[in-house]
């Protein structure tokens, strides 16, 4: 079962270099212990672009679909046998990145 | 239970609630585990006790109605998987829980237990986990439970649907923790039973009975249970003995006009002396471990030092405030802190408790206790209007009628007019 564990942020500070640390041995963690599929950092929500095409006319608005004081500023796709098992990576990571950390299944996984 | 009352011959009514507390719980955890869904193992279950009702009138108790009911409710969840497996074959997959077989299992093996784990995972809101527990442990129906916590029923009902869901879609694991991780899973446990007792034991909705004893019996069933299932658990044992100990006291609670008499108050006479007996045996046995108690098992201990007392000018304060020094050290909230003052107050005199309650003010002020507390110590100090205004914010801020009864009374400086009136 795979899980998006998604990493919540208030500001527009980036992760400072103990927290890239932390956050580099999390991930060597992860691939040791074989959860690992897939991580990434984002841009920040200035950064984002909106298209709407269901009436196909292409429309581009600027920023973030929801404006919110919280945002997603990175996440882990992690495999995991049960929740359990990935709260316990979540708890682990949420400390890593010194943030909060949302954990949801992805569906028929 | 209602769903099981019509027009069925009072004996056979009888041996099927009684059979309904002894095997629901049973049936939806061994059909869980085999059948991988709760969703399924609940409606199996009900519909077991359905055909039970329409069968045994007839037929009579079968000889073992636990096998009985085994089978039935097993043919019944073979056939609901085989309409839904021909009705969509691929979503079926979607909806089976994660079994954990053949890994190793915790401490203890009852599938029981792994329900009881599964419903009170923290993963889930607490109003979930109550209502999930009284559902499947419990075995309570959607429109009792709605019934004792106030909602609607399509409104427990969704809350109890979307708690399967939840624990289907993110696979929350049918299984007894691993030990290193059970006292804080016991905890959670521990924890949805406490709230509902506390639920019975003190309504918080205007309009109910200010004890629901319905409740209370069922959190002291369930609680039961748990000890059956993990007797080496202290913190079990303890919460066992507390609820025992508060349940004891029902009868002397309230009075003839419905307020909430004080323990200092009641009509000792009035005690459940077996409940206390009980109480007391399971507090000696936990102090004769030598393991160093938790939270529960202190404030069974103070329960115990009270229902010792014949009256209660013989209450050992002395043995009070020592317990709940042990309490606050182990429970820094605010509230332990205030029930250690209020003991204060009857060793040291309610000058120094009232020192006490106050240095509380900023966290508690919004809590009717808070203000009751105050009051009693303000009026034992004689500053009457102080006192007066305090019981008016305690009133105004709690959400029991017979706790604003006796409040009530308090201000107006009258005793209690129940059965123990002088």
């Amino acid at each position: 079962m795979q899980y998006l564990m998604s990493v919540l942020h208030d500001s527009t500070a980036l992760a400072t270099d103990d927290e890239m640390t932390a956050i580099d041995e999390f991930n060597d963690r992860l691939v040791a212990d074989g959860h690992w599929v897939f991580a990434g950092g984002l841009g920040g929500p200035a950064t984002a672009t909106v298209i709407d095409n269901r009436e196909g006319r292409s429309i581009i608005t600027d920023g973030p679909y929801i404006e919110s004081k919280e945002y997603m500023i990175g996440f882990w796709i992690v495999t995991a046998p049960d929740l359990d098992v990935a709260l316990e990576l979540a708890r682990a990571g949420s400390k890593a990145c010194n943030r909060r950390v949302e954990v949801r299944p992805f569906l028929g996984g | 239970m209602a769903e099981f009352e019509f027009g069925v011959d009072v004996e056979i009514a009888a041996a099927i609630s009684e059979v309904h507390r002894h095997e629901w719980a049973r049936l939806v955890a061994s059909l869980t585990r085999r059948f991988g869904d709760l969703d399924v193992a609940e409606d199996a279950t009900a519909e077991a006790f359905v055909r039970a009702v329409e069968r045994w009138p007839a037929t009579g108790v079968p000889p073992n109605p636990g096998a009985w009911l085994t089978t039935t409710a097993n043919n019944a969840a073979i056939d609901r998987i085989r309409r839904e497996a021909k009705r969509d074959a691929k979503q079926q997959g979607s909806l089976v829980l994660s079994d954990d077989a053949p890994r190793p299992t915790g401490p203890v093996d009852d599938d029981r237990l792994r329900l009881l784990f599964t419903c009170c995972h923290t993963a889930l809101a607490m109003e979930a986990r109550v209502a999930l527990t009284l559902r499947m442990v419990g075995g309570l129906t959607v429109p009792e439970i709605a019934r004792a916590f106030l909602v609607q029923e399509p409104t427990m009902g969704q809350r109890i649907s979307r708690a399967k869901a939840k624990i289907a879609a993110t696979r929350i694991p049918y299984r007894v923790p691993a030990a290193a991780d059970l006292p804080e899973r016991v905890d959670g446990v521990l924890a949805v039973l406490f709230l509902v007792f506390n639920e019975g034991y003190l309504s918080t909705g205007a309009a109910t009975d200010p004890i629901r004893s319905d409740l209370t019996a069922e959190a002291i069933r369930l609680t039961r249970l748990v000890q059956e299932l993990l007797p080496d658990d202290g913190e079990v044992a303890g919460l066992l003995a507390l609820m025992l100990l508060t349940d004891a006291r029902r009868g002397a609670r309230i009075s003839a006009t419905g307020e909430l008499v004080g323990i200092d108050e009641q009509d000792r006479d009035a005690w459940d002396s077996a409940l206390v007996a009980e109480g007391h045996q399971l507090v000696r046995d936990r102090l004769q471990s030598g393991v160093p108690p938790g939270r529960y098992q202190i404030l069974a201990a103070i329960s115990a030092v009270h229902t010792s007392a014949p009256t209660v000018s013989d209450t050992d304060w002395s043995q009070i405030v020592a317990l709940y020094d042990q309490l606050v050290r182990i429970d820094p909230s605010p509230v332990a802190a205030l029930n250690r003052a209020i003991a204060i107050g009857e060793l040291d005199g309610p000058d120094v408790a009232l020192a006490a309650v106050d240095r509380l003010a900023d966290v508690l002020d919004s809590y009717h206790a808070f203000h009751a507390t105050r009051a009693d110590m303000l009026r034992r100090l004689g500053r009457t209007a102080e006192a007066a205004a305090a019981y008016d914010r305690a009133i105004s801020l709690s959400h029991n009628p017979a706790v604003a009864a006796a409040l009530t009374r308090r201000r107006d400086g009258r005793r209690a007019t129940g059965r123990n009136a002088d």
